[in-house]
C-alpha cells in the first residue's frame, strides 16, 4: 500500500515513535502498513496546523507592518494607541471583523456569494505547503512544486470572478472582470519567470531549487546569473505584484474608481477572508522570490570564513524568514510609491513589453545554461 | 426619481440585430464615491468601461445661502461664503467683502491691502495643494493625499494664528479685517516659504515626472479653447485650455496691480496641463509673497476708520480670481441693513457642467482623473 512520506524533522520524529508506541497495543493488530499510515495521519495534522500557523499567525503582523510602513512612508505614525505602539490593534480589528454579522445584500447568488470567500483561501493556503522554509521543514517536497505553483495560483482570479459576479453590483462586477484580465494575463509572464528558474536551476523542485543556491551571495540566482537573473528578479517582482492584486496593480479593487471592486458588498467574516488572502498571497510570493532568487533559507555568505560561520549559526528558518519579510518591506515601499495604471495600460505593458522581454530572457537563460551551465 | 432608475433623456440602445452590437448599462456615480469630492451623483451611461454619456445631479447638500442671506445683515453673511467652497474659504470672504465695499463707497489703508494678498495667496496655495494630494490620491497613490495635506496644515496653522480659526476664517470685513495680523506673521509665512521651496521640489518629482501619471494624464479629458470659453470655465481650468485670463491681472482688484507675478498658461487642455498650471501657480504665489513680505508696511492703520453695516441702494457687482476661477459676488441693495438679494457666480459649477464633453468615449478611471483635476467643491456648486 503506498503511504506518501512528508520530510520534516517532526515527520522523522513522529516515523521513529508511532512503531514504539504501537508495540504497547495487541500483537494481532499491530502492522507496518497501520504504522505508516498512523504516523502520515498524525503529520498530515501537524503539517495543517503548522502552515495555517504560518499563514494566518503572519496575516495579523503584516497588516500591523503595511500600516506602519504606510504611515512612516506618508510623515504619520500608524497606530500608537492600543498597545506599545499600537501592537494590539491589528487584534482588536480582527475581532471587531468577526463579531460583525454576517450580511448579504438584496439580489446576490448567495450560495456563490459566500463561497467565494472560501476559494479564495485556497491557492495562498496550497502555496505555502510547497515551499521549503527550512534545511527539512518543508511540508509537501515535491518534484513538481513549480508547475503546481503556477496551477494553483489560477484559483485566485477564480474566487475573485464569483465574488465579483454574485454581488449583483455593477462595480463589483468590473472590478471582477478587470480583476480576470489582468491576472491571467499575468499569470503568463508569472510562469515565464518561474520557467526560466527551472530552466537555470534545472529542476522543477522547489527544495532542489534552494540547495543550488547553497554557499555564498554570488550564488544566489539573482546575482549567480549575471544580469538575467536580476532582470528576471525584477520582473517576477513586478508579475507578482500584478498577480497579487497589490497597488499599484490594484485594479480589481481601485478604490477610488470602483469603490473597493469585487468586494464592494462583501463585509464581516467573509471580507477579513479576502483580506487574510491577501496577505497570505503576499507571504507566499515573496517566499517563492526568496526560494527562487534569494538561496532560500541559505544564510547570505560573502565568503569569508570568519563571517561566515556566524551567519551559519544562525537557524536557516530565520534567514529564509528574514528574506521574506524584506521582500514584503519592498512590496509594501513599492505599494506606497506609485500610482495606478490604468487597466488597458496595465494590459499593454503585459502584452507588449513584459511578455516578449520574457521571452528573450528565456532564450538567454537558454544560452546561459548551454554555455555556462 | 429612484436611484435604479435611468435618468430623463438616457436611452440604452439595445440592438441585437445590429453589427455593433452594443451592450450599455447605466451606473451611478456617487452620491457616496471616493472620487467625487463630495455629494456629487454622476449618471454615466456606459458601454463596457467606455462611457457614452454622463450627466451630473447636484443639490444634495443645498442650504439655500441665496435665499437665507436675505434675511441677515451684511456681515453676517461673510461666514456664509466661508461655507461655499471650504477650500478657499479667505478667497470667498474677500469676494463678498469687495462688492460691499463698492456698495458702502470705503477703500482700506495699505496694510490691510497687504494683509488680503497674502491671505490670498497662502489660501491659494492650500487649495492647490489639496488639489495635489487629490490628484495623486485619485490617481491611486495615497501617500500624496497625505503629503499634500502635511504643507495645507502649516498654512491652516498660520491662517489659525491671523484669523481664529482654521478653515472656516470669516475674516474679512468692509473696510478692513477683524483683527491686525500678529507680529509672528511675517516671520511664520517667510519660514513657511523656506519650508515650501523644499519641499515643493520633492513633490514635483514625485507626480510630475512619473511614467505613470503622464500616461494617465497626457492627452486624457482634452478641453478645447472654445469650449472652455462657452461653458464659462475660469482659473486654472480655462489658462490649461490655452485662454490668458486672469482676475488679477485683467480686471485688478486689492493691489495685485502693483505686483510682479505671470499667469501660468498651457494649451493642450488635458489633466497633465491642469495638474502643471496649478502647479505653477503655486510658484507664482509663492512670488507674490515673497515681494509682500518685503513691501510689508509695518507701520499704519490696519483698518479703515469708519465701520458701516449698511449698503448704499443699487446694484454691486465684484469679481475675484480664487484658487478654483473666477468668484463672482452680484449685491441688489435696497434701504434697510438686510440685502434684497446676494447672487454668487461659483467657478465649480461650470466645471461639472462640462464634465460630460470631456469624458465621452474615455473610461472610468479617466472619469476620476478628469474630476480631480477639475477639482470641484461640491458645497460651493450647490450652495
Amino acid at each position: 500500500m503506498f503511504v506518501p512520506s512528508i520530510t520534516n524533522p517532526v515527520g522523522d520524529f513522529v516515523r521513529e515513535w508511532v512503531p514504539k508506541l504501537a508495540e504497547y497495543l495487541p500483537a494481532s493488530i499491530q502492522s507496518d502498513t497501520l504504522n505508516s499510515i498512523v504516523a502520515f495521519l498524525i503529520n498530515a495534522v501537524i503539517c495543517v496546523i503548522a502552515v495555517c500557523l504560518v499563514n494566518i499567525g503572519s496575516a495579523p503582523i503584516l497588516i500591523y507592518m503595511e500600516r506602519k510602513v504606510c504611515a512612516h512612508v506618508q510623515c504619520r505614525l500608524g497606530p500608537m494607541r492600543l498597545g506599545w505602539h499600537g501592537t494590539i490593534q491589528t487584534i482588536a480589528d480582527v475581532l471587531k471583523m468577526l463579531f460583525k454579522e454576517v450580511y448579504a445584500p438584496a439580489g446576490v447568488d448567495k450560495f456563490v456569494f459566500f463561497l467565494a470567500p472560501l476559494v479564495v483561501l485556497i491557492a495562498p493556503f496550497m502555496v505555502a505547503a510547497l515551499i521549503p522554509f527550512g534545511e527539512n521543514l518543508v511540508v509537501a517536497d515535491i518534484d513538481m512544486g513549480i508547475p503546481l505553483i503556477i496551477a494553483i495560483n489560477g484559483f485566485g482570479v477564480l474566487a475573485i470572478l464569483l465574488g465579483g459576479w454574485s454581488s449583483n453590483n455593477k462595480y463589483s462586477l468590473l472590478g471582477a472582470l478587470r480583476s480576470g484580465a489582468q491576472m491571467i494575463s499575468y499569470e503568463i509572464s508569472f510562469a515565464l519567470v518561474l520557467l526560466f528558474v527551472v530552466m537555470v536551476a534545472g529542476s522543477t523542485n522547489l527544495m532542489a531549487i534552494t540547495q543550488t543556491q547553497s554557499g555564498t551571495v554570488f550564488d544566489w540566482w539573482i546575482f549567480k546569473a549575471p544580469v538575467l537573473g536580476f532582470i528576471a528578479f525584477i520582473m517576477f517582482f513586478i508579475t507578482s505584484t500584478a498577480e497579487m492584486n497589490r497597488a499599484p496593480f490594484d485594479i480589481a479593487e481601485a478604490e477610488q474608481e470602483l469603490t473597493g471592486g469585487y468586494h464592494t458588498e462583501y463585509n464581516g467574516t467573509p471580507f477579513a477572508m479576502f483580506y487574510l488572502a491577501e496577505y497570505i498571497a503576499l507571504v507566499t510570493n515573496s517566499s517563492l522570490a526568496v526560494t527562487c532568487f534569494l538561496g532560500g533559507f541559505h544564510a547570505p555568505c560573502i565568503g569569508i570564513a570568519a563571517v561566515d560561520g556566524i551567519l551559519t549559526m544562525v537557524p536557516g528558518v530565520v534567514w529564509f524568514f528574514a528574506k521574506v519579510f524584506f521582500m514584503i518591506w519592498c512590496y509594501m515601499m513599492v505599494r506606497w510609491t506609485f500610482v495606478r495604471p490604468r487597466v488597458d495600460q496595465l494590459m499593454s505593458f503585459e502584452w507588449k513589453f513584459l511578455l516578449p522581454l520574457n521571452l528573450l530572457l528565456l532564450v538567454a537563460g537558454a544560452a546561459y545554461v548551454a554555455l555556462v551551465g | 426619481m429612484s436611484m435604479t432608475q435611468l435618468p430623463p433623456g438616457f436611452k440604452i440602445i439595445r440592438d441585437e440585430n445590429s453589427e455593433a452590437y452594443s451592450d450599455e448599462f447605466f451606473v451611478n456615480m456617487g452620491p457616496q464615491h471616493p472620487s467625487t469630492h463630495g455629494a456629487l451623483r454622476l449618471a454615466i451611461r456606459m458601454d463596457g468601461e467606455t462611457i457614452v454619456e454622463l450627466v451630473p445631479h447636484h443639490g444634495y447638500i443645498h442650504r439655500g445661502m441665496e435665499k437665507q442671506a436675505e434675511s441677515m445683515s451684511y456681515l453676517q453673511y461673510i461666514p456664509m461664503s466661508d461655507r461655499q467652497d471650504y477650500l478657499t474659504a479667505i478667497q470667498n470672504n474677500l469676494g463678498v467683502v469687495l462688492a460691499y465695499e463698492k456698495g458702502m463707497n470705503i477703500g482700506v489703508p495699505l496694510r490691510q491691502e497687504y494683509i488680503r494678498v497674502m491671505l490670498q495667496e497662502l489660501g491659494r496655495i492650500a487649495s492647490h495643494l489639496v488639489f495635489f494630494g487629490c490628484f495623486g490620491g485619485d490617481l491611486g497613490g495615497q501617500t500624496c493625499l497625505l503629503f499634500g495635506f502635511k504643507e495645507r496644515e502649516m498654512i491652516h496653522d498660520i491662517l489659525e494664528e491671523v484669523t481664529g480659526s482654521r478653515l472656516t476664517t470669516n475674516f474679512f470685513r468692509p473696510g478692513g479685517s477683524r483683527f491686525d495680523v500678529p507680529d509672528t506673521f511675517i516671520p511664520r509665512v517667510k519660514a513657511f516659504l523656506e519650508h515650501l521651496e523644499s519641499t515643493m521640489k520633492d513633490y514635483e518629482r514625485f507626480l510630475s515626472k512619473n511614467v505613470i501619471v503622464r500616461e494617465r494624464s497626457i492627452g486624457i479629458g482634452v478641453l478645447s479653447k472654445e469650449d472652455a470659453i462657452a461653458y464659462g470655465c475660469s482659473g486654472p481650468v480655462l489658462r490649461a485650455s490655452g485662454v490668458n485670463f486672469d482676475v488679477r491681472k485683467n480686471n485688478p482688484y486689492s493691489i495685485y496691480s502693483q505686483l510682479e507675478f505671470d499667469v501660468p498658461v498651457a494649451y493642450n487642455g488635458d489633466c497633465y496641463d491642469r495638474y502643471n498650471v496649478r502647479i505653477a501657480e503655486i510658484h507664482e504665489s509663492m512670488r507674490i509673497l515673497r515681494q509682500c513680505i518685503d513691501k510689508f508696511p509695518t507701520e499704519g492703520p490696519w483698518r479703515s476708520k469708519e465701520k458701516p453695516v449698511k449698503l448704499n441702494p443699487g446694484r454691486y457687482y465684484s469679481e475675484i480670481e480664487t484658487a478654483k476661477g473666477l468668484y463672482g459676488t452680484y449685491v441688489v441693495a435696497a434701504s434697510g441693513d438686510k440685502p434684497y438679494r446676494i447672487h454668487t457666480r461659483g467657478p465649480s459649477f461650470p466645471h461639472i457642467g462640462v464634465l460630460n464633453k470631456m469624458v465621452q468615449g474615455l473610461t472610468v478611471s479617466d472619469l476620476v482623473t478628469i474630476m480631480a483635476t477639475l477639482d470641484p467643491v461640491i458645497p460651493e456648486i450647490d450652495r
